[in-house]
């Protein structure tokens, strides 16, 4: 099932002409997984938004801006860094994206701020680059991602104000998995309303699920900001099948029928499998055929990433700060200085 | 990371002979700190971590408190709450996911047992989680708020600071939250990375109005949790994570506490005194017992246990300052953010502590 987001690559390449594959990243973090690599923090598995994460990258252009929260494996991908890459910086080595010095939740890219670990942190940032946007004139805006649990959080709400106010190019997406970690959207959510957060930012609900959904509600929200008519709150109705972290199972707070159900009625991936062969846009073989290639590209990124050596312990102490001699950091012991370059 | 551990090296008695210093197995961590031994060498495949950086050292059964039970520290914390729960009817424990049990375990059961109107789960915010705690304190409930990881107490940091700490003094003792104690998991745990790892007491260390505590095991986190609840202060009680499951021991079943703002000596010594708190106290430990066998030298591990205010009584008798034969040293992590893969490199472990015995005692 993974591997038919392949599927959405290329319907999407055809409609499009881009890239977004993002369920390759999905499969790759299972096979890393499966190896059993502990050194990284795997809050982030995708499963079950690929649809959002293909659809938002359809529907803007590679020079506008997205920042979202730790569940940012395939937005890193869509947004351009390579599979070699994300599983390097899975496994902390050198070839990763952030030289491995980042882990699963901090990635990043041209245009893409990450690949954030405070929840709700990242939303007064968005809003911030929206105004750089607006500021510089150059006609981009930028999505800003956050999740039902993060709705919660103050800052949010600061970030809207300041959005409204100042009318910037920003698209507030709440993807909505019904669970904020381990408590239910209704009990930790007076309003589970969360496209009517914005109170005075107009908000839209849209099919998470369903890949063009997604797709044309980021088209339509993207025309908006680009008219400067201001932000606009989205809500993407998603799920998650795996508990938030590793050390949730994900079955003490709902039920296995639940997971099971979403699972076969509503996968984005095979939703859009249907579609498309029932519409004739491509057949059986095909996706086989990408089915094998994306196995294959996947397959190799693991390998390499899992040969690659970790950075060098120099590492360790540069890029604290931005210096030009290089400055002395204080060691473990008091005698011993090491030095930070940057 | 584990707490920093200062190491005073006090007069130097006859005893401390440096002479027959066996060879250490790996390279020490001095000024040729990036130096390692050839099975650690980054450039070669990069192996996988299996142990922690220190063994677990239970304390002696206490006999004193009644019958105890075999707990490891999230269990000895559900039985503090448990306890709690039991003999105060204002009391009332909530933060993110505390009623299904808690991300580590510790409220297991507890709202089966006394109710979803007392263990209740609240919305993601840190900040309107202590806030909102205040609050109940205030009123005159017990309140007892989690927050999840350490590194998200930040966002609740003007709560802490500029709420919580001043009410009594600014009320001129009209109102005060002292019913309430927040606990944290806290320090490194092996995977943790930047956000799962942080120590943040020091950032507390110097507001007065709250207090600051690091239990080392868990007969010390019940005691001193229960301490905390009771307290007429605001409170802080950090957990140190790494120990929840691999920490064991003999733990009263009964109400009891520790008391706060004292300091406990966990092993006597003539010649370098060794401080720490929460999981390092285990490693300095360690370290007691290796600078005795290979150096010679007599260490004291004293366990600082409360942070804010801490006990300066038991840690400088007697104007030590004066009578000091070597600096006093810090060995803590470096100063950059917790890293990703770098911890093991990072963290203050027995070989760097060590090292910086030798130093001190070559003064």
């Amino acid at each position: 099932m993974q591997n038919m987001l392949t599927l959405l690559s290329n319907a999407l390449c055809r409609i499009t002409g881009r890239t977004a594959g993002a369920q390759t990243v999905s499969e790759a973090a299972r096979i890393t997984a499966s190896c059993s690599f502990a050194d990284f923090t795997p809050q982030v598995t995708f499963d079950i938004k690929e649809a959002c994460a293909a659809g938002v990258e359809a529907a803007i252009n590679r020079s506008d801006h997205l920042i979202t929260a730790y569940r940012a494996h395939a937005y890193t991908y869509t947004r351009g860094v390579s599979v070699k890459e994300i599983l390097c910086e899975l496994m902390g080595r050198r070839g990763g994206v952030s030289k491995g010095k980042g882990g699963s939740m901090h990635m990043y890219a041209p245009h893409f701020y990450g690949g954030n670990g405070i929840v709700g942190a990242q939303v007064p940032l968005g809003a911030g680059i929206a105004l750089a946007c607006q500021y510089q004139g150059n006609n981009q805006l930028c999505v800003t991602l956050y999740g039902d649990g993060a709705a919660n959080q103050g800052q949010l709400f600061e970030a809207f104000n300041m959005a409204a106010l100042w009318k910037l190019p920003c698209i507030f997406i709440c993807e909505n998995n019904q669970y904020s970690m381990g408590t239910s959207a209704e009990r930790a959510s007076a309003s589970t309303d969360y496209y009517k957060r914005g109170d005075y930012i107009p908000g839209i609900r849209v099919d998470g699920m369903d890949v063009l959904c997604v797709r044309e509600a980021v088209k339509f929200a993207a025309d908006l900001c680009r008219a400067g008519k201001g932000p606009i709150v989205m809500e993407l109705q998603t799920y998650r099948y795996h508990g938030h972290s590793m050390s949730d199972p994900g079955v003490s707070y709902r039920t296995r029928e639940e997971i099971q159900d979403v699972r076969s009625k509503n996968d984005p991936i095979a939703l859009l499998k249907e579609q498309m062969l029932s519409n004739n846009m491509t057949s059986v073989e095909e996706l086989k055929e990408m089915d094998v290639a994306i196995r294959k590209e996947v397959e190799e990124a693991a390998q390499f990433a899992m040969a690659d050596p970790e950075p060098p312990l120099d590492d360790l102490c540069n890029h604290i700060f931005k210096n030009d001699p290089p400055l002395e950091v204080r060691g473990t012991n008091p005698w011993s200085k090491l030095k930070s370059v940057s | 990371m584990a707490a920093a551990a200062r190491l005073f090296l006090r007069g130097i008695h006859s005893k401390c002979s440096v002479s027959g210093v066996s060879t250490v197995p790996r390279t020490s961590f001095g000024p040729r700190l990036l130096k390692l031994s050839p099975s650690c060498d980054p450039y070669t495949k990069a192996q996988r971590r299996h142990a922690a950086h220190f063994t677990f050292q239970p304390d002696l059964v206490p006999t004193q408190y009644g019958p105890t039970q075999k707990m490891n520290l999230f269990q000895s914390i559900t039985s503090a709450l448990d306890n709690t729960l039991s003999s105060d009817p204002t009391a009332v424990i909530f933060g993110e996911d505390v009623a299904f049990g808690g991300v580590f375990r510790c409220t297991v059961g507890l709202r089966d047992k006394y109710g979803k109107d007392r263990v209740f789960n609240t919305p993601l915010c840190e900040q309107g989680i202590v806030g909102f705690g205040i609050g109940v304190a205030v009123a005159g409930a017990t309140a007892i708020a989690e927050i999840q990881f350490a590194d998200y107490i930040y966002p609740a940091f003007d709560q802490i600071v500029n709420e919580a700490a001043k009410y009594r003094y600014r009320s001129g003792n009209l109102f005060d939250c002292g019913k309430l104690t927040i606990r944290a998991p806290w320090g490194c745990v092996g995977h943790g990375s930047l956000y799962h790892s942080q120590s943040p007491e020091a950032f507390f260390a110097h507001c007065p109005g709250i207090k600051v505590v690091v239990p080392r095991s868990p007969v010390q986190a019940k005691g001193l949790l229960l301490s905390c609840i009771a307290d007429n202060n605001p409170c802080i009680f950090f957990e140190p994570k790494i120990l929840y499951r691999a920490a064991v021991e003999q733990v009263p079943t009964e109400h009891y506490t520790i008391t706060l703002s004292q300091a406990e000596v966990v092993e006597e010594g003539s010649d370098v005194t060794l401080i720490a708190w929460g999981t390092q106290v285990h490693v300095m430990k360690e370290v007691a017992q290796m600078a005795q066998e290979k150096l010679g030298v007599s260490c004291e591990v004293i366990d600082l246990r409360t942070i804010l205010p801490w006990d300066v009584e038991t840690v400088c008798k007697e104007e030590c300052f004066l009578n000091l034969e070597a600096p006093i040293s810090r060995v803590c992590g470096y100063d950059t953010p917790f890293p990703h893969i770098f911890e093991p490199f990072y963290i203050p472990d027995k070989w760097k502590c060590f090292e910086g015995i030798k130093k001190m005692i070559n003064y």
